[in-house]
């Protein structure tokens, strides 16, 4: 059977990209995944026109939690915070690649969730439309 | 007291993996007759008198012409030898195939497999006599009344309890440990008392006790360890000996570690005291002979479902002194004696404590484990189980960058295994394993404070039971060495 524990899912662990801290972050979030305690925090740092000027993710977990925040800050750097929010957890999936069953998922997620919290937070706050986060 | 390293039982120098079973086993076994001390305790792990399935280590010449030590043994004392592959043919569960491989389960510490004697007869009780108790006068209302008094019976006879009126039917471990804390808690504790647990405790042992000092006023004292998995005895005399202490209570073996506490001598001092003991039994009466009136414990608790029965049935032993005491737990149908309109009468203990319609099918299930068990015998099954973790604990200990925790002997320990690998995350570990059919569990099993004793956030536990053999620890072993390839530890 073929892991979903690719080559690129632990480059990602071993080596995770733009993880620390943004001390001068608009969009700040965090959670955790009780089941397994993973934590994952993201920040965003916005430049005037909502663009997503710099990024960083940090946290504790198993590989999948950490390696999809990891590449999940990629994902985000140079888009608008409108964009960000359409990013569907498709868009994560695809990410990774491979199978995950349903308790991984929620590993596999939980940085999409945070973001997703940080920036409707944010629209919220300079906008009166919020809308819900969608239920992950 | 000295503080010892947690066990690492040991980075190895790994020889080549053999993934040919039988040449490890043979291998094992070859390692484990050279070194006939193995199984007995270093003097560094506390003296507790472990019933042994076989009084030392058999001469060689004893052995001979038999696999084992235990099947030599069993030859001596005219017994069957224990006949894992027989059991096997009990569970119907263990066919299932899993992503292309047989389903190795290796999580009995959360809940066990259940043998066919168990799921016929629930289906029986539904098809044929399924009725409620104590209350028609029609013959399949007796009949189910018969046999539900009768599992009461065949509980009390497993633990030696003094009368089956001891022995109350709950949903389970957690349901027990609340109705102490709710009912006999609520009566002898006060302001300013002090309750003694362990840092070892589920969080099913410490919750019911955290809501209740918070409601109390009282205070919690927790017994420390050992850095290999012990409590520390020093800890709890001095707890003990501080004054105000109303209730010790202490899991009997940790779910997590293995360690089988001396529990026995805790009730001792404790008793001494003026002080009852509870003692979470969940992972000791599946696993070991458990004897109440030798342990003289005030209350015992254990679930169905962890020792081949089903699930949403579980038993709190109390003895009968303390029982007469307490007030109901909940109020309702089938525990009054009369119901006036502003007050009521209670019926004698067990029916004091068992409002409402109970779980009839789960206890007469539960009744049929009872006598599944029974017959396989509970030293056979330490026995077993102990073989299988020794040979875990030899397989295991020889994976590069592989951390095992708990007590380093695996002699003196239940068939709870606890480890991590290198850097690999338990959820990664577990993912991984199951990929090759290996069911195990990860997390913080509902001990996180033992988890920070430990200082990690999860580790895996593989853990074993009646059905479980040497061939399924071989693929274990294998599929941990596969994970620590993938990620290159
Ligand atoms: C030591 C211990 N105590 C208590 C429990 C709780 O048992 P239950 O969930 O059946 O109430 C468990 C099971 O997970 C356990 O291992």
């Amino acid at each position: 059977m073929s892991s979903i524990y690719s080559e690129i899912i632990l480059d990602y662990y071993r080596y995770p990209r733009n993880k620390g801290s943004l001390p001068r972050a608009q969009i700040h979030a965090r959670d955790t995944n009780p089941l397994c305690g993973d934590v994952v925090e993201m920040q965003l740092e916005l430049d005037e026109r909502n663009i997503v000027k710099d990024v960083k993710f940090n946290g504790q977990g198993c590989a999948i939690s950490q390696a999809s925040a990891s590449m999940l800050t990629e994902l985000v750097k140079g888009k608008t915070v409108d964009d960000v929010r359409k990013i569907s957890k498709e868009d994560v999936l695809s990410l990774i690649g491979g199978q995950l069953t349903a308790v991984r998922l929620k590993c596999a997620l939980l940085s999409l969730k945070v973001l997703k919290t940080g920036v409707y937070d944010y629209i919220g706050s300079t906008d009166a439309t919020k809308e819900e986060p969608s239920i992950l | 007291m000295l503080r010892r390293r947690w066990v690492g039982a040991s980075s190895s120098t790994s020889p080549k993996a053999t993934s040919h079973a039988v040449a490890a086993i043979a291998s094992y076994r070859k390692a484990r007759n050279r070194l006939p001390g193995l199984a007995v305790p270093k003097s560094t792990t506390p003296t507790t008198k472990l019933p042994l399935t076989f009084p030392g280590q058999l001469a060689q010449s004893t052995v001979r012409g038999y696999a084992t030590q235990k099947q030599a043994t069993a030859y001596i004392h005219g017994k069957e030898p224990y006949d894992v592959e027989k059991v096997r043919h009990d569970f119907p569960i263990l066919k299932r195939i899993i992503n292309g491989k047989p389903l190795a389960y290796l999580d009995s510490a959360a809940t066990t497999q259940k043998p066919r004697d168990v799921i016929d007869e629930l289906t029986r009780f539904y098809n044929e006599y399924n009725a409620n108790v104590h209350r028609g006068v029609y013959k399949i209302s007796e009949e189910a009344t018969a046999a539900y008094e009768e599992a009461r019976a065949k509980i009390a006879r497993l633990i030696n309890a003094s009368s089956p009126s001891e022995i109350i039917f709950v949903r389970g471990t957690t349901e027990a440990i609340n109705l102490v804390a709710q009912s006999w808690g609520r009566t002898n504790i006060g302001l300013g008392d002090g309750i003694i647990l362990t840092e070892m405790e589920h969080h099913s042992n410490i919750v019911p006790w955290q809501l209740l000092a918070k409601e109390r006023g009282a205070h919690l004292k927790y017994v420390g360890l050992t850095d290999d998995g012990h409590l520390i005895h020093d800890d709890f005399r001095l707890h003990l000996e501080s004054g105000g202490i109303k209730l010790v209570t202490m899991t009997h073996v940790s779910n997590v570690l293995g360690t089988i506490n001396p529990v026995r001598e805790y009730v001792r001092e404790a008793h001494k005291q003026g002080c009852p003991v509870l003692v979470d039994a969940a992972q000791s009466v599946p696993h070991i002979p458990v004897d109440v009136r030798d342990l003289d414990c005030d209350f015992l608790a254990f679930s169905g479902h962890k020792m081949c029965g089903p699930t949403g049935i579980g038993v709190l032993f109390a003895k009968k002194t303390q029982l007469e005491e307490m007030p109901p737990y909940h109020g309702g149908g089938e525990m009054i004696r009369e119901v006036h309109l502003y007050e009521s009468t209670w019926k004698d203990s067990p029916y004091k404590f068992e409002a409402g319609t109970t779980n009839i099918a789960g206890a007469i299930g539960l009744g049929k484990a009872v006598d599944y068990v029974s017959e396989l015998g509970l030293r056979n099954i330490q026995g077993h189980e102990r073989e299988l973790t020794e040979y875990a604990h030899d397989r295991l200990g020889k994976v590069k960058g592989i951390r095992i925790y708990g007590p380093e002997n695996p002699g003196t320990k239940a068939g709870v295994i606890s480890f991590n690998l290198g850097d690999v995350h338990a959820h990664d570990m577990a993912t991984l394993l199951d990929e090759d059919g290996i069911a195990v569990r990860s997390g913080h099993h509902c001990a996180q404070p033992l988890m920070e004793r430990l200082g990690v956030s999860s580790t895996t536990r593989a853990s074993v039971y009646v059905y479980n053999n040497e061939e399924e620890i071989d693929r274990l072993a294998e599929s941990v060495k596969r994970a620590g390839r993938i990620f290159k530890i």
